[in-house]
Order: C-alpha cells, then structure tokens, then sequence
C-alpha cells in the first residue's frame, strides 16, 4: 500500500505539471472570459443559478449572434468556494488568458473577492467587475481606474432603500422622526451602509437604529426581541446568506409585520424567501436585478438555449431565477461593453487596458436595451471615469408566496448627496497609497 | 422584569436546540472517543435526504423511516473505512478524520440532491403564544418537547436494554469491556447510527427554522460550548449545556451586547465555556481522570 | 478519557544513540540556492504569487502550529486567529509608527502576536487535551470578533479590511511578484533555521518532554506551566509573522475573514499531513493541503472539462480531498515526511532492498 502511495504520488506530480494548460478550443482570436465560480459550499445556491445565468448568455451570444460582433467569447471556470485565497488564485491563474485569447475583465463576484485584487487588478491592467457589490469608493475611477462595482454600489442601496420607505410614507418630508432599524450581516458588507444611512438620517430626521447579526446567523431571537423593544416603522434588512429567512421567520414569531420589512439586493431571491415559508409572504426587496420570465431576453433564451437543452441549468425550473437573472445581467452588460471597445479598437479580441476604456465609455440607453431585450430588466447604464457604477437605481419586488413580483419601477439612489462621501473616501485611499488621481475632464 | 423573564425563557428553549445537536457529539464521544466534527455535515445529509425523498411525494412517517436507514447504512460505512482503521490512534488524528469526513458527506449531499435551499414544513405553526405578557415561541416549545422526548428514548435505550449496557461497558473501560467479550466494532456501529438518528432530529428542527441548506452544517460550532459547559461524557450535561448557553447568548445579547457593539453571540458561548472550564476542567458533568506516571 | 495515548513520533522512536555529526547539508544547500537563484527567475507571476507564496507562508503557519501542537503537545484550533492578530499588527504599525522599517515591523506584529497567544496560554495549566482545544476554540473567535468589531484596528475604513502597506526595504520596492516572493523565502529561512536551533535546545527537549507525558515532566522536575506558556508565545509568534505575510505578500489584503476557523483547519491538516514534530513535514504538508484542491481543479477541467456537469466536477473533487486525507491519515500516522523518509532510505540501499 505504501508503494501505491508512492506511485500515485509521483503520478500525481507528472500529471500536476503537464495539466496546467487545459482546454484546447480557446483561440487567439477569440475573447477570454474567466470565471471564478462557486458550486460547491455554503454558497452554492446562489452560484450554481448565477454562473447558468451567465453561460447561457454567452452561448446565445455565441450560437445566435455569432458572437460578439463575430468575436467569440470562451470561458474557463475555476471554482472558488467563495474563499478569496481561491479567488485570488484563480485571478492569477486566468488573467492572462488562454491559448492566446486575451482577458478583458474580471468578475470577481464577490465584495472580499474585490478587495483582494484590487491592487493586483491595478497593477495588471484587468479591470474587475463586481455588479451590486464591490468597494464603494472605487465607483470614482480617477482613483480606481480599474475597479467596477457596476450598476449598484453599496451606498445606493442604502439611498434607493430609504427612497422606497419615503415613497410609501407619503414623501420624503415624511421620514422625520420615524424609527428604522437596519438590522444587518455583521461584516464587511453589512457595515458598508453605516455611513450613508447616517448621512441619510440626519438630512431627513428620521432615526437610525443599527443592529447587528453575527455570521452565520442561524440564531436571531436576541436581535429581534431587540426590535420588537423598539417598534420600528420600517425595517431595512441587510442580511446574507441563511441569516436572511431566519430573520424573516424570526420576525413574524416576535410579531414585526413582514410588509415593513424592505430587504436589501442581497436578501431578495428565491433561496431567500422559501425557506421562511409562509412568513416570507408580502416581504419585500430591493431589486436591481429583478427575478421572473417574464422579459424578452426570456423568450429568445427558452427559444434558442433552454428548449434545445443547451441550458448549463440542470433543473430549469429555476430559470428567471433572481440568481439566474443576475449572471444574465452581468452577463449582457460585458457583451455591451465589448462592443463598446469594438467599435474604437475594431473588431477583435481586447486586453485589459481596452477593456477598461470600453467599461469607461459604456452607455446603455433605453432604445439599446429594448433591442438586446433587457426593457424592465435593468435600468439604463451609462459609465464614465469618474462614474464606475453608472446606474444606481433598482426596482422593488414582493414575495407573493409563489414568485416575486414587480411592485416599482426604478427608484434611483440620491447620487449627489452621496458622492461627497465617496469622493472623501477614494481621496483618503489616494493619499495612503500614493496615487495620482487622473484628471478626468482631461480624458474626455 | 417581562423582558427579563421573556429573553430567558427564549434563551432556554433555543437552548433545547443547541442541546440536540449536542446530543449525538456525546453518544460517539462517549462510544468511540472520537470529537466528530462531521456531526454537522450528518444533519445537513439526513436533513436533505428527508426533504428530497418529500419531494418526491414520500409520505412523512416512511421518508423518517428510509432517512433513518440510510444513516444507518452510513454508520456502517464509516465504521468500517474510518474507525476500524484508525482505532488506537491519537484523538487529534481522530478528529482530523472526521474533518475530512465532514467533506465527504458535504461533497455527497450537495453532490446527489443538489445544493438549492429547500423549505422544510414540519407543520408546526412558529407563532408567538402569549402567557400573561411573556411571549414565548410554539416551535421552540415544540422542539423542547421533542429534545425531552429523545433524551428518555435514549435514557430507556442505555439503561434497560443490552447495548446500552455494553456501550457503558465500552465507555467505562475499553480493554475490560473487550474481554468480557462485548463486540467493539458492533457498538460503534450502533452508536454512529443511532447518532444520525439523532442529527436527523435536530436536522429536522433547524432546517425548518433556517430551510435545509448548506448551512445547517455549521450548527457545530454552537454545539461545542454546550458541551466543555456539560462535558464530553454526559447526555445530562448536553441538557444543562445547551440550556445555559441559550440563555446566556440571549441574555448577554440583549444586555452587554448594546455596551459593547452588539453580535456577540459567537464567541460569547465560549467565553462562557473558559469560565466554566477553568472552574471545572473536565466540564459540569464530565468525569475526572486522575493521571498516572 | 484516560491518560493521553501521543505515540511516540518517529524522531523519538529511532532517538540517535550517539550525536548526529555536523557535515555540510548538501541537498539542503542545493534546494536554498534553487529557491533564492534560480525559481525567481524561472517563475512566471502565476507560479510566484499563486503558488510559491501561499505554500511559503502556509509551511510557515503550520511551523508555527507544529512548536505548540507537535512539540509541546497542546492541541490549538485557533491558529487563523493568532494569524489574524500578527496581519492587524502589523498593519497598524505600519501605519501609526511612521518610518518604520518593514522587518521590524513584523517583528513587532510577531511579538504583539506573542503576547496574545501567552494569554491565551495560559489557562492551558489547568485545562488539558480536548478541553484545551476548546480554549484556543475560543481565542479564534472571540479574535475574529474584536478584528470585526473595532475600527480602530482596520483604520476606520467602512469595509473591516486592512490592505497591504507600501512593501519597502531599503528603499527598495518589494510590491513586484518577486520581491514578495524573496521577503517571504528570507523570512521563511531565517525563522525556520531559528526553530530548527530551539527544537535542539533546552526548551525543545522540554517541551517535548511536556509533550509525551506532562506530568511526567512535571515529576523529573520541568516547570510545565511555564513552558505551556512558552510554547504558546513562540508558536503565536510565528503565526502572527505568517499572518502579516498572507496578508500582505499574498491577498494584499485582509479582514478578519481571512482568518477564519477553516482556516485553522487547514494549518491543523498541514501540520498533521505533513508529520506531527516534523520541521521539514510542515513544508510537505503544506504542498500536499495548498495544491491538492489547484491539481484536482486543473486536473479535473483537464480531464472531463466540458463533459461533465462543473458542479458535479467540484463535489467530486471535494470529495476526493475529503478521502485523501482520511487515506493518509490511515496510511501514514506519522506524516508524508516519514512517507518521504522511508523512499530515501530505500533509494540509499537501491538497488537492493530489505
């Protein structure tokens, strides 16, 4: 047995050095797309919807179109768990491409993910995509040129969260003197609205009451017994995770109305919500990537991708998923970016300083979305150097016990209360690392 | 005085659930002297392959019935490939083995019945019941109730039957126990089966309140306060454990946490427990042992 | 439990009868020069910062480990947090104490690391074996608590994570891929040959004394307590060093998930692969526990890429890691070095054979 031992252990070293080039179908003149997936774990029920959402846009992409204006897109998965020692490996492992198709960007999918990199990602030249997460800070790209937290950062939802509650109080006048209680994930990404609902609170008198749950949360009697001392009006609900439906739950026990409860983008899907069975009825959440089929980019996947079983769903139930929709969102916004990039580098293949500018110069109007089939879907985008999230709003859903459903259109976050804090934040970044900012306007 | 009295006695009763997870650490610790760690990774497995067979329209007594012989088939499993090989080696070697144990049975469920979050109904409505002022959870009354339930099963089993007899035997003496001819390998067998009838229990109870995810398998870490609080050896101490470990968390959450930035029901369990261990090195319930040179 | 049952380890088993005589370490020497001359130039940035720095810094933890867990025999499943402490500190003397050069810097951060893990030593007089274990149990979270709690520690910034300094010797910028890689092989060297040195002296043979049975110890007249607590210090030492290096020559950055409790795990499987009291098993072991999962990814994608369902691939070689363990748990009880020890005292007979 210890010569088996031996044996596979030197097997294993012969195998370990020849494998490092896998995957013979990438080209040089095709657009690398790598992706740090997680399919196993404590995350994989999100993963597993997200990454299917994002492959079965690529393959129509792909198999419809041809490709992104006849540039095909490959893609090498690399599973991470969600650790981000894995993702920083995998980051290393794939930035530089494959078989000579270069790499544009990079999901990092993942707001430690982000962190991590985002110096290497700096120094690299590839820019790091992060839809809905990310470090709040680097949506100013003078200082972070290569950091995206596209679409929604973390402060936008806080203001989006605050807009909806104003919104169903009658005006924003209406907030003063009301009591809110966050009740979050205590980590990095539930602390990250501390400063902007502060910020919030005193422009519109309303009280701000932060509570926090320790991961992994599976126990929240003390939390919301602690609500249930205060009688709040509105609970905005920053969880992630299993703490999510154990906080739905344990809130209809204390007795806390579950219509007051707003969730934040990362407490609203489908494997928020199932698991608190009948108390999640009426819950609602922020959604900038809203669930359901009900879209045109829907019908021309069932047509093309889901009916011709070239889903990577294996069960397509979850199709529409909110999960699903996110990889699709993500997905669309990278395919409009490349060919953003196209049209000033031509059409090929581009690197990570190319694909920086095409994520710079990204515009997506309404007329565009309506013709790749995202109307309803996803807000219109437009980025700048200095704007690296470039949408900022969301729209609300509700749990009707079966499926969510579109109460709002798009509530757009106060951006301009909230870009001085951003702008002070990426200024004390500057200042610690040695970064120049670029001058912008100069860019234009 | 109300609130007081409300948060303890919800501490106590979360306590309960705290203390079967518990439960099944003590059987196979006081069986096998292994710390299984892969206790968690058990009642995620148990608890999804209940809900899987559920879902494919199995009725609830005979999806109880087949989940509780898979674990069994299970124990039988890892007797054979992990423990015969590993008897008589040091309790760390032990407790890494079922670290990797753990990933096995975390691979496997995932594997075969998928990694979305499923809901579990067990039919107990989790209102609030009101008794004068105090609010007090039906669920948790319920899970209470089934804990006491399992511990007399249990008391019954070891007291009053064979195997219990011989599983005493084997805790209290190993080598004596061998030779008076009582089959080790076959108490072990039953132990780690009868230990994922218990996580299947507590698999149960937690996946209602929380869905049957991943996560599940993470309720470890609050069971092992509860028992340095009870000691290793003692089902009683499980009880006492989790009980004071639920009322404690509860308490200093709704009191210290606010002083001092709240979310400490992680590591506050264990504070606890460094102060009972110092107190009492071998846990409230747990048996000394005199060392000899 | 009855009276703790450590068997022996090899080194104790095959104790030389007559003092090993000192001669020029050849292959040692040749491995020294290959790493420090030839890898940084052969090494593209994949190798050296995906690969030759994390298995560094994680055989340094596992070194780390192993002084308290293999040497002295105190079972500690807090590791990350000592680690966790170490990056913090480091951190913010970087940041606080202006002009601070990097090397004193993460001595200091060793050194505060020291002093936590002393105190966290200490009820190890009186609580013993498993109960212990709960001790350190303690120390990893109630550590990944204050690092979350307290801004002070991450410089306020919103998100709890602390980045890496700018990496500066003499002026000389180490932020290139192979200026981590040489700060952390020269850190990894000079403390590995330290501990080399103090697991041959008198508190080596102590605590290992302490190790095969403490009250024995305690007998024939070593103050045990105090050197429990020793063993702790010096241990946390080097974790907190390994700490501040994933930090900042790995991830670039940190918080206090960094340290979490799987990541004890993984130093506990690396001592415990590696070989229990084993300097040179810390290295293997580290190999073995960091590229495992790397191969089985790469391999799997090489294999079956494509053809089988990805999530399916992933379970699987979870799976696999989970077994492969188990297997040389059963196979080797004293570790892959003793595996390695045994294939060179055949190749030295070979191509005979007894």
């Amino acid at each position: 047995m210890r010569k088996t031992l031996q044996y596979s252990l030197v097997a294993s070293l012969v195998l370990g050095l020849q494998a490092s080039p896998p995957e013979a179908w990438a080209a040089d003149d095709a657009q690398f797309i790598p992706m740090a997936t997680y399919r196993v774990g404590a995350y994989a029920s999100s993963g597993i919807p997200w990454w299917a959402g994002e492959i079965d846009y690529f393959r129509y992409i792909n198999e419809v179109e041809g490709g992104v204006n006849g540039v095909k897109l490959v893609w090498q998965e690399c599973e991470t768990e969600w650790n981000v020692d894995r993702i920083v490996e995998c980051y290393e492992r794939l930035k530089t491409g494959q078989d000579g198709a270069p790499t544009a960007f990079f999901f990092t999918h993942s707001t430690p993910g982000s962190y991590a990199l985002m110096e290497k990602g700096a120094a690299d030249r590839i820019p790091l995509i992060d839809g809905g997460g990310g470090r709040t800070e680097s949506t100013d790209g003078s200082v972070f040129p290569y950091a995206f937290p596209i679409l929604m950062n973390y402060y936008s939802q806080a203001s989006v969260g605050i807009n909806y509650i104003a919104g169903r109080e009658g005006g924003l006048d209406k907030l003063k003197g009301k009591k809110i209680v966050t009740v979050y994930h205590d980590s990095a990404y539930g602390r990250e609205t501390q400063a902007p609902m502060k910020l919030l609170a005193e422009k519109y008198g309303f009280e701000n009451i932060q509570i926090p749950v320790a991961d992994p949360g599976n126990e929240q009697s003390a939390q919301w017994r602690q609500v249930r001392q205060i009688k709040p009006d509105w609970v905005f609900l920053r969880t992630w995770g299993v703490s999510t439906p154990v906080a739905i739950k344990t809130a209809a026990r204390f007795g806390i109305s579950v219509e007051r409860i707003v969730g934040d983008v990362w407490a609203g899907s489908e494997a928020d919500v199932i698991p608190a069975g009948s108390a999640a009825k009426g819950y609602q959440a922020l959604a900038p990537f809203p669930g359901g089929t009900a879209f045109e980019i829907h019908q021309r996947l069932k047509q093309y991708i889901i009916d011709q079983g070239k889903s990577d769903l294996k069960d397509t139930r979850y199709f529409g998923e909110v999960y699903y929709n996110i990889g699709l969102i993500n997905a669309a916004i990278a395919v409009e970016a490349l060919r953003t990039g196209q049209k000033k580098f031509g059409n090929r293949p581009l690197n990570g300083e190319e694909g920086r500018w095409a994520f710079e110069h990204l515009d997506i109007d309404a007329a565009r979305l309506k013709a790749i089939g995202f109307e309803g879907l996803l807000a219109p985008l437009k980025l700048s150097c200095s704007d690296h999230e470039g949408g900022g709003a969301a729209r609300v859903q509700q749990w009707d016990g079966q499926q969510w459903v579109l109460v709002t259109d798009w509530i757009r976050a106060d951006h301009q209360l909230l870009r001085p804090l951003i702008e002070a934040k990426s200024a004390a970044y500057a200042k610690e690392k040695g970064i120049t900012p670029r001058n912008c306007a100069a860019e234009r | 005085m109300t609130f007081f009295l409300e948060t303890l006695i919800g501490g106590l009763l979360a306590g309960t659930l705290y203390s079967l997870v518990a439960i099944g650490f003590v059987l196979i610790y006081k069986a096998s002297g292994v710390f299984n760690f892969a206790q968690g990774a058990m009642l995620l497995f148990a608890a999804l392959t209940f809900v899987s067979l559920q879902e494919q329209g199995v009725p609830f007594v005979l999806a109880l019935l087949l989940t509780s012989v898979v674990m069994a088939i299970g124990a039988l499993i890892i007797e054979r490939a992990v423990l015969r090989p590993l008897v008589n080696r040091s309790q760390i070697t032990l407790f890494m083995a079922t670290l990797g144990l753990s990933f096995i049975i975390e691979g496997l469920a995932q594997g075969l019945m998928g990694a979305q979050v499923r809901a579990l109904d067990l039919g107990i409505d989790d209102v609030p019941l009101f008794f004068g002022e105090i609010m007090v959870s039906q669920f948790d009354l319920v899970a209470a109730a089934t804990a006491a339930l399992l511990v007399i099963v249990l008391a019954l089993l070891f007291n009053h039957t064979r195997i219990g007899v011989s599983l005493r035997a084997v805790a209290d003496d190993t080598r004596a126990a061998l030779s008076i001819g009582i089959n080790l390998n076959r108490i072990w067998q039953i132990v780690w089966a009868v230990a994922g009838v218990v996580g299947l229990v507590a698999g149960l109870l937690w996946g209602a309140r929380q869905g049957v995810q991943f996560s599940l398998s993470l309720v470890v870490l609050k069971a092992l306060p509860v028992l340095i609080i009870g000691g290793f050896t003692s089902i009683g101490g499980a009880i006492v454990g989790g009980l004071i470990v639920g009322a404690a968390e509860n308490l200093a959450e709704a009191y210290i946490g606010p002083l001092i930035g709240g979310g400490i029901t992680p590591w506050f369990a264990y504070f606890l427990a460094l102060i009972f261990l110092y107190i009492r090195p071998a846990g409230l319930f747990g048996e000394r042992t005199i060392e000899r040179v | 439990m009855t009276a703790t049952s450590h068997p022996l380890s090899a080194a104790v088993d095959n104790a030389p009868v007559e003092l090993v005589a000192r001669h020029l370490p050849w292959p040692l020497l040749v491995l020294l020069a290959t790493a420090f001359g030839v890898l940084p130039w052969l090494g593209n940035d994949y190798w050296l910062n995906a690969i030759l720095i994390p298995f560094l810094v994680l055989s340094l933890a596992g070194l780390g480990l192993n002084l308290l867990t293999g040497y002295t025999g105190q079972t500690s499943v807090g590791a990350a947090g000592f680690m966790a402490v170490g990056a913090f500190a480091t951190y913010s003397l970087l940041l606080r104490v202006p002009g601070l050069p990097l090397p004193l810097a993460l001595l200091g951060g060793g050194l505060i690391a020291a002093a936590v893990g002393f105190l966290f030593g200490i009820p190890s007089s009186r609580i013993k074996g498993f109960y212990l274990m709960v001790t350190t149990l303690a120390a990893q979270f109630f550590l990944e608590w204050v690092f979350t709690k307290f801004p002070w520690f991450y410089n306020y910034s919103s998100s709890g994570t602390i980045s890496a300094p700018r990496l500066e010797l003499f002026g000389y910028s180490l932020a290139s891929p192979v200026g981590r890689y040489l700060l952390v092989l020269s850190t990894v060297v000079l403390l590995t040959w330290v501990a080399v040195n103090l697991v041959r002296s008198q508190v080596g043979r102590n605590w290992m004394a302490i190790r095969d049975m403490d009250t024995a110890a305690a007998v024939i007249g070593i103050p045990v307590d105090r050197y429990k607590r020793l063993a702790f210090a010096v241990s946390s030492f080097y974790l907190g060093v390994a700490g501040a290096l994933w930090a900042f020559a790995y991830l670039g950055t940190a918080s206090a998930g960094s340290f979490d409790i799987n990541r004890s795990f993984q130093i506990l499987f690396i001592i415990i692969i590696g070989g229990m009291g084993s300097i040179a098993g810390n290295f293997v072991g580290a190999a073995f526990i960091s590229l495992l999962p790397i191969f089985l990814n790469q391999a799997g994608q090489w294999l079956f890429g494509g053809h089988v369902d990805a999530g399916q691939l992933q379970n699987l070689q979870k799976i696999i890691f989970g077994a492969l363990i188990i297997t040389f748990l059963i196979k080797e009880p004293e570790g892959l070095i003793r595996l390695l020890d045994n294939l060179r005292e055949r190749l030295r007979v070979w191509p005979l054979r007894f």
